[in-house]
């Protein structure tokens, strides 16, 4: 035993010694010489079909790999020609006409033509295949009747390939939103012939996203995927737009941990994180040439409150509750003033639409609200239960919250935290009182918001109801012909919801990142979105950050 | 061997003078009454808590927030301007607790298990461990987001279901030292005698296997007090404002290095506790140790 | 001997089979379901998932469909990475995890045992104190506490060792080894401290040391197989539960293991994942106890008579 355990010790010195030595060239260093960008991405992404995935690891790397008709351009957002080279729009804006470019080819080296978007449509709207993101296409004629089942003739469905590269779509109504939908992964066009060589269209689980079967057309192709390490693209050499794309790859890390994930960037493993630690934020802030980067981003933090039972069934307690807190001060101590406090559901600015604000921060008020419910000083409150799901941020703002009920209101609000399945159960069955929500947007457009308390909607969630609010959303707001006319009717219903307080909006929520120096061509925007495309690393970081 | 044997039975038939005993050589243990004193400590200041804390354990003062050790706050304050010292204090209520009860369940359900596999054998001894197995296999974060399910959020039931994971190994271990026992001399000289199985067991078999049990009885203190910190996260534990040991550590990890105090003070209150633990245990250990008592 | 072997492998059958079956309703019955997400999904895109699933099915159909696949070795697609079977991720995942936990316990073993060891001969002086208060110190420092400060120090502040990593920069498994092998060398440390003392009061080592054996003699060759009984009995399940435990460790670190899919699958409710992740686990556990227990035998003298009976 003796001999073996010395052996080890040697072996163990040996080692630590050799990478003392030289632990050698840091992630950034060799990728901005290489071109290669290092990527914290999260968490390992469910999978790479763009019909099948959700969620934000998987938008990246997906939007790595293939390419909408349009994309986004990262500075402004607005859209930008992708597969499509131009679009027309009809006067009543239902018809849309994309024209394909030409030079648009797989990466097998296939040119790419309209009735590829016409049987991938068709795929994502089928129903056997369950895509959860269907109803991005809803829009368009017929489109919800065939995934729902309502139709089994897809030709009824307004898409089609007039010729080889021209596609014409046809919606039910104007919708002003629709070319930006382009951008999103679930209307991408997927490669037929390598899907039906794994099984059938619509089977979600064959292996035909695996790396030696991949097809894509985006300006990367998959190079390696392992297993919760990394997924690695290089700049494919079929893609239109090569000549613009500068990086020559991309590696992303399944980052889970956020406290890893901030000590990788620490010693150079990486240029981008997805996000920073909130105890760490105030340490960035103070940095001179920080990397931390935080922007506005399309979404909101607000609680659910249960309309359906005692006591917030009472209008005046849940206005109460939603005075009586302190959101500013909560921001500026609890978050770490990283967050904007907000007091309705959609955010500020979205696409130049701003939301009523309703109420502010007011105790006496409050106060009297609650006596006026019959709870005058907290006297008879029957207590109330807040629900979150388990996690250090949510946990920090419930507990803040509520201590501040219990100054303001002297009423008593108990915490229960949640796995995260079982606070879903908890909130889809509105088995609670209190529960936290956070919705980010998928498009930029106030509908995306409001649309969520249509009565009886799926992630509604509070047991509000309005036929008034119903109509404005679902009838009034489509015919409306101009911009300023819609958002006027989305103020309204705004309105007509805050007035009715279903939720205690909190804040919008910002995106916080580091960002090595190096890393350019990656500007903060609304839907915290990255073009690829755009990215370039540049390895004279040092020199021009001297010259400044 | 053989006057071993005898004194062992002899001591059997008079077993309140082996207590006797123990408790005069553990008194002559420094550390040991040094463990024990300071756990009497712990424990009477857990009791004390709401009387002599210095600060309410909910009142907040956001605008302070994180703050050093200082004249007001002794042990500095948490991100909600909270005092540490209070939330030790109170946190030790609930450690304390969890610790000792849940050990004791599981030091109950374990040593008889693996007693009676060990001594019985045979066919029952193998039906018994393979249930062991059995509950080792079972996907443990299942079974917690069942129970929390079914029956609410409850302390009873994080003792149970601390215990109840908690005594396999005990068995195990016990199961181990009894078989070997079993074969000594003055067990068979015992069973000669004519005892009855189930004092052989109390007398003889549990009180000479009680050094492994004693010392991993003290490894489960700590054990048990951090995984509560696991089930509070999973939704069983206990609900905030209300703290625990393990909480205040895990939440301290997370910000280790903006505000050290965070960690290091419910850490060394743990580890004081623990150390406390190995002394009065390894104390015990050797004041029962039958045999080491005869030199 | 070998029937000893032969019917403890026979008595594994019933044990995974149990395991299997309470596992797979106590899944069933857990709330949340695999295709929950914090996006509401509609009733007919549920639907069309339970569909591919197989999941529309009577449960008791999809209960015996599950133990007839997984008798010809197939553990079903899991439900959270479409693409991928249970099968490929556990092959992905085992290797890591059995390799980590392999050093950690190599780790646990070395310094644990010979802290241990070095207490047991002088109880009650610093030669017992000192290790056993290291052994205390890594028994109070969880590993979401241990790797994060020991990151912290080698991987930051004196930049020796990578940060993350597994297998990717040389070095990368020094740290988690050790983060993950403290724990257990502090109850390693403690459990053989213990079993020494007790083997080192019994009469056949006095009488050894009365015949004059150099002491060096005395601890190898005739305590060490006694001391370390207790240890062996932890060590069984131990082993089998590095796989869960190695999932804060994993997180920690980054290591592409098969701790971090058991624990997760839990948390995705992703069904076919828990179950094949806990199959697996059960056949480790009554493998691993197994040895532990011939192990044990062969230390005690006196059991391995018993064997030699059988």
């Amino acid at each position: 035993m003796q001999p073996r355990i010395l052996r080890f010790l040697l072996l163990v010195t040996a080692v630590s010694l050799l990478a003392a030595c030289g632990s050698g060239e840091s992630n950034v260093t060799s990728g901005n010489r290489e071109g290669i960008l290092h990527f914290g991405n999260g968490s390992e992404p469910q999978g790479l079909d763009p019909h099948v995935v959700t969620g934000v690891p998987e938008h990246f790397i997906v939007g790595a790999l293939f390419e909408g008709l349009a994309t986004k351009n990262p500075y402004t957002l607005e859209p930008e020609p992708g597969v499509a080279q131009s679009w027309d729009i009809s006067e009543d804006g239902r018809t849309i006409t994309f024209h394909l470019n030409p030079a648009a080819k797989w990466s097998n080296g296939e040119s790419m033509s309209a009735t590829d978007y016409v049987w991938s449509w068709q795929r994502l709207l089928s129903p056997a295949l369950g895509s959860e993101y269907a109803y991005m296409l809803f829009p368009v004629k017929n489109a919800e009747a065939f995934s729902k089942g309502r139709i089994t003739d897809f030709s009824l469905v307004g898409v089609k390939a007039l010729d080889d590269l021209t596609l014409q779509v046809t919606l039910d109504e104007r919708t002003p939103y629709f070319i930006q939908l382009m951008d999103h992964y679930s209307t991408f066009a997927v490669h037929r012939a390598t899907i039906e060589k794994f099984g059938k269209a619509t089977d979600r689980f064959t292996p035909w996203t695996r790396v030696e079967n991949m097809v894509s057309n985006g300006a990367f192709r998959l190079k390696t995927w392992q297993l919760y390490r990394r997924i690695e693209v290089e700049k494919s050499d079929t893609y239109w737009d090569r000549d613009n794309v500068k990086l020559n790859g991309i590696v992303f890390y399944p980052t889970e941990n956020v406290v890893s994930e901030e000590r990788m960037f620490r010693v150079g493993q990486l240029h981008y994180t997805a996000s920073v630690p909130l105890g760490k934020i105030p340490v960035y802030q103070e940095m001179a040439d920080t990397p931390y980067r935080q922007a506005p981003y399309l979404g909101t933090y607000y609680y659910l409150l249960n309309t359906t039972r005692p006591p917030t069934d009472k209008l005046k307690v849940r206005q109460a509750l939603s005075m009586a807190v302190d959101r500013d001060k909560l921001n500026k101590t609890v978050l770490q003033g990283t967050n904007i406090s907000a007091y309705s559901i959609t955010p500020p600015d979205t696409l130049g639409y701003y939301p009523p604000k309703l109420f502010d921060y007011d105790v006496e008020k409050a106060r009297q609200l609650l006596a006026e419910a019959g709870y005058p000083n907290g006297e008879g409150w029957p207590g109330l239960e807040l629900t979150y799901n388990t996690s250090e941020d949510h946990r920090k703002v419930a507990v803040a919250l509520q201590q501040m009920w219990q100054d303001a209101l002297n009423i008593q609000v108990t915490l229960t935290n949640q796995e995260w399945k079982v606070y879903l159960d908890s909130i889809t069955e509105m088995n609670f009182q209190i529960a936290r929500r956070g919705w980010i947007g998928d498009y930029v457009d106030p509908n995306n918001f409001l649309d969520l308390f249509l009565a009886g909607g799926g992630n509604n969630n509070t047991g509000f109801a309005s036929p008034d609010y119903d109509a404005m959303i679902q009838l009034e707001a489509p015919q409306a012909a101009t911009r300023e006319e819609r958002y006027a009717v989305f103020y309204q219903a705004e309105t007509l919801l805050m007035e009715q307080m279903p939720i205690i909006p909190l804040y919008t929520y910002t995106s916080k990142h580091l960002l090595h120096p190096s890393a350019k061509g990656m500007p903060p925007n609304l839907m915290d979105w990255t073009n690829f495309k755009y990215v370039w690393l540049d390895k004279d970081w040092q020199q021009a950050s001297k010259g400044d | 061997m053989t006057t071993q044997t005898i004194s062992d039975i002899a001591q059997a038939e008079q077993g309140t003078s082996l207590w006797k005993d123990a408790w005069l050589r553990l008194r002559k243990n420094h550390l040991a009454v040094f463990g024990l004193v300071l756990l009497v400590l712990f424990v009477i200041i857990a009791v004390l808590t709401p009387w002599i804390a210095p600060y309410s354990y909910q009142a907040q003062n956001l605008e302070l927030g994180a703050s050093p050790p200082s004249a007001a706050h002794w042990l500095g304050t948490d991100i909600f301007g909270r005092d540490l010292m209070t939330q030790i204090m109170y946190g030790g209520r609930i450690s304390l607790a969890v610790g000792f009860v849940a050990t004791a369940v599981a030091l109950l359900i374990g040593v008889t298990w693996g007693a009676v596999a060990g001594y019985v054998g045979g066919r029952a001894d193998a039906v018994m461990m393979r249930l062991v197995d059995i509950l080792y296999a079972l996907p443990f974060m299942i079974f917690i987001v069942l129970l929390t399910v079914v029956f609410g959020r409850n302390m009873l039931l994080l003792f149970l279901a601390i215990g109840a994971v908690e005594w396999l190994t005990m068995a195990r271990i016990m199961r181990g030292q009894v078989q070997s026992l079993r074969q000594q001399e003055f067990v068979e000289a015992a069973i000669s005698l004519g005892l009855s199985p189930a004092t052989l067991i109390r007398r003889h078999l549990v009180p000479n296997a009680l050094g492994p049990i004693i010392v991993y009885t003290t490894l489960t203190i700590p054990n048990v007090m951090l995984l509560e910190a696991f089930l509070s996260f999973l939704g069983l534990g206990i609900q905030p404002p209300q703290t625990s040991w393990g909480l205040l550590i895990s939440y301290g990890a997370e910000t280790m290095e903006e505000f050290p105090w965070l960690l290091i003070f419910p850490g060394v209150a743990l580890t004081l506790t623990l150390f406390s633990l190995n002394f009065l245990g390894d104390g015990l250990r050797d004041a029962l140790d039958v045999r080491g008592a005869k030199d | 001997m070998w029937r000893f072997i032969s019917l403890r492998l026979l008595q594994a059958i019933p044990v995974i089979l149990v395991v299997i079956t309470v596992t797979f309703f106590l899944v069933r019955i857990a709330p949340g379901g695999p295709f929950d997400s914090e996006k509401a999904v509609t009733r007919e895109v549920k639907a069309a998932l339970e569909t591919q699933y197989k999941l529309n099915l009577p449960l008791f159909q999809q209960y015996t469909a599950y133990l007839g696949d997984l008798a010809h070795g197939d553990l079903g697609p899991s439900f959270k990475y479409p693409g991928r079977s249970v099968n490929e991720l556990i092959a992905a995942g085992f290797p890591v995890t059995a390799e980590l936990g392999f050093y950690a316990l190599l780790v646990a073993l070395c310094i644990g045992g010979l802290a241990g060891i070095i207490a047991a001969l002088r109880p009650n002086t610093a030669q017992d104190y000192v290790p056993m208060s290291l052994a205390m110190i890594g028994i109070c420092m969880p590993s979401f506490l241990l790797g994060p400060l020991l990151v912290l120090i080698f991987g930051i502040h004196l930049d020796w060792l990578p940060v993350s990593g597994w297998g990717d920069i040389p070095g990368d498994k020094i740290l988690p080894a050790i983060t993950l092998g403290a724990g257990y060398a502090a109850y390693i440390a403690r459990l053989g401290r213990a079993g020494m003392l007790e083997v080192l009061s019994q009469d056949y080592i006095r009488t050894a040391r009365a015949k004059g054996l150099p002491e060096w003699q005395v601890v190898l060759k005739h305590s060490l197989r006694g001391g370390l009984i207790p240890v062996v009995a932890f060590l069984g399940p131990a082993f089998a539960g590095l796989l869960a435990g190695s999932f804060v460790v994993e997180t920690i670190f980054q290591i592409p293991g098969l701790g971090r899919f058991y624990v997760q699958a839990a948390f995705n409710r992703d069904y076919t994942m828990i179950l094949g992740t806990t199959v697996f686990l059960s056949v480790l556990i009554v493998l691993f106890n197994l040895l532990s227990d011939i192990l044990a035998a062969w230390m005690n003298p006196r059991l391995r008579a018993q064997f030699g009976n059988n």
